[in-house]
């Protein structure tokens, strides 16, 4: 786990180093606020003190800043070959994606954390439902970590960063909404299947105010299958062929 | 600490990289690893540092198994890859203390593991900067800072000097030897003047193979076996000194030097010296010996040889 919050701190100084954090933290801020407080169905024209508004525009913007933050990852040690000196050291695969998958879901935090001012806005304006709110939040996160999770395996295939973020963002895709159209379209076991596919679903149900234990599996197991997918890429050229 | 390398082989697709290679090397050794481009060199090295598996044999390093014990291993070995990978973004520094903490060195000890590194590589004058800034010589040393800064047992140090200028080359030569002294170090190169002036020993591999193995010095007798000198003999006729050279028992072959100076080179029967031969001709005819030189078979006719076919 050290050795995780090493690589984890590096990987986040890197962030701030380069342009991406602030541009990305710039940038989600700007449209989640715009649509939440100034266009559209916002805040004022639903007159209700909740931030249902917010977490519906959070689920989009994350969806597409995701993988913009974790196509760098592994694409670039992949090809510059960083990745062979990383994996020469006392260190494990698993350590390294956890250590990644740990700068991503910290970025995601700050820019959410950044958003709190929203929050205590509307408290201030209206009797909100701060357990609602609060999970809300909590589903954004759970939500991100399964983003970060497609996005750091695809990062992981490819020494290409665009081939990563396209890969992640049509990965991506499925779970945001085509599972779910899917699954109006069938019956059966396979409907049911497709709709428990779905992350938009359990976002919903999280965002309610609802914390199922059937949610809290989907998306653990998602970011699992995942994860343990990119730790088996990086240990793939360790095996004789 | 001991490398032991048994039965190695490695392949890629049908194509065996490695070919069932055993070697060994002691501490204070310094292993020179030549061969052409392609030769198995990097395939080999990546397998002691277990970034490879093998497809067969193991390597042990110490008492541990690459195979079996692979965190153990990671942590006597530095290594400083072939086109020595950093992240540019990052400061000279900043990466140092990085690879510090990844290899587990404790938070209090870094800094002066860092400034030590930091003299020993000469990276003073450079090392507020970014990597990316640096040129490559500088970057080299930056990359052998890393391979050292948790004072490793084993360096494994993959064409070191590839990119830098003759002076920075004859330090990081002389880096090298110094380390060789304590520590257990296997370096690749193409370059071969640069084996004769670091290592105590060379490994020839060529297509996977070990073709060749032993001090520079025995390798240059082996693939010679025959003396050969140079000689110089004056107030003399030419052509009666071939002949009376040629008439010499241990002599095999004469060849006159072009040119008007009565210069010889002449090749001993396998085993024989002549020299004595010579001296005593010489005397007893009453020429003037002012020359004789041992020609050395060079290093790179010997790595031709092992190599072309």
């Amino acid at each position: 786990m050290k050795k995780s919050w090493i690589i984890a701190i590096k990987e986040l100084q890197a962030f701030f180093d380069s342009l991406t954090a602030y541009i990305m933290l710039v940038a989600f801020i700007g449209f989640s606020g715009f649509f939440t407080w100034l266009y559209g169905t916002d805040i004022f024209l639903r007159n209700q003190a909740d931030l249902k508004v917010f977490f519906s525009i959070a689920y989009w913007t994350l969806f597409f800043f995701i993988p913009a933050i974790t196509m760098r990852m592994f694409a670039e040690e992949n090809r510059t070959g960083t990745i062979e000196l990383l994996l020469t050291k006392p260190i494990t695969e698993w350590q390294v994606v956890m250590g990644k998958f740990l700068a991503c879901l910290l970025l995601v935090a700050i820019a959410l954390g950044l958003t709190l001012p929203y929050y205590l806005t509307v408290w201030k304006l209206g009797n909100i439902d701060h357990g609602a709110t609060i999970t809300g939040y909590l589903g954004l996160l759970l939500m991100s970590s399964v983003y970060i999770s497609i996005g750091l395996f695809t990062s992981s295939v490819t020494g290409n960063q665009i081939v990563a973020f396209l890969s992640a963002l049509f990965a991506g895709l499925f779970f945001n909404i085509i599972f779910d159209v899917l699954a109006g379209n069938f019956t059966g076991t396979l409907g049911t299947l497709l709709s428990y596919l779905s992350l938009s679903s359990h976002y919903e149900s999280v965002t309610r105010g609802v914390i199922d234990s059937k949610d809290l599996i989907y998306f653990a197991s998602l970011i699992l299958v995942f994860m343990i997918a990119t730790e088996m890429t990086l240990s793939k050229r360790k095996l004789a062929q | 600490m001991n490398i032991t390398v048994e039965n190695l082989t490695r392949k890629y697709g049908i194509q065996k990289a490695v070919d069932n290679i055993s070697f060994h090397v002691r501490t204070g050794e310094v292993l020179g690893f030549l061969g052409p481009n392609g030769a198995g060199k990097t395939t080999t090295m990546k397998i002691i540092t277990g970034l490879l598996a093998p497809n067969n044999g193991d390597v042990s390093v110490g008492n541990y198994s690459v195979t079996k014990q692979p965190e153990e291993v990671k942590k006597l070995i530095g290594y400083l890859p072939e086109n020595n990978p950093l992240y540019p973004d990052m400061g000279v520094i900043d990466y140092l203390a990085y690879s510090a903490r990844l290899q587990g060195i404790e938070e209090p000890k870094i800094k002066p593991r860092i400034a030590e590194m930091i003299r020993l590589c000469g990276l003073g004058v450079e090392k507020h900067k970014l990597i990316g800034e640096l040129s490559k010589g500088y970057r080299q040393r930056v990359g052998l800072a890393q391979a050292m800064i948790h004072d490793p047992k084993v360096l494994i140090l993959d064409e070191p000097t590839t990119g830098l200028d003759p002076n920075q080359i004859v330090e990081i030569r002389k880096l090298i030897k110094e380390l060789g002294r304590e520590k257990t170090v296997i370096l690749s190169t193409h370059i071969l003047p640069e084996v004769e002036a670091t290592c105590d020993r060379i490994l020839i591999i060529n297509k996977g193979k070990i073709v060749a193995d032993g001090t520079p010095d025995t390798l240059r007798k082996q693939a010679t076996g025959r003396e050969l000198l140079r000689i110089k003999i004056e107030d003399a006729d030419r052509d009666t000194v071939f002949m009376n050279l040629r008439s010499l028992d241990t002599v095999a072959m004469v060849d006159p030097m072009p040119g008007t100076s009565n210069y010889f080179e002449v090749q001993s029967h396998e085993n024989l010296s002549s020299r004595r031969n010579i001296f005593n001709l010489c005397k007893e005819k009453g020429y003037v010996l002012t020359e004789m030189t041992p020609v050395e078979t060079k290093l790179e006719d010997l790595f031709r040889d092992l190599t072309l076919n």
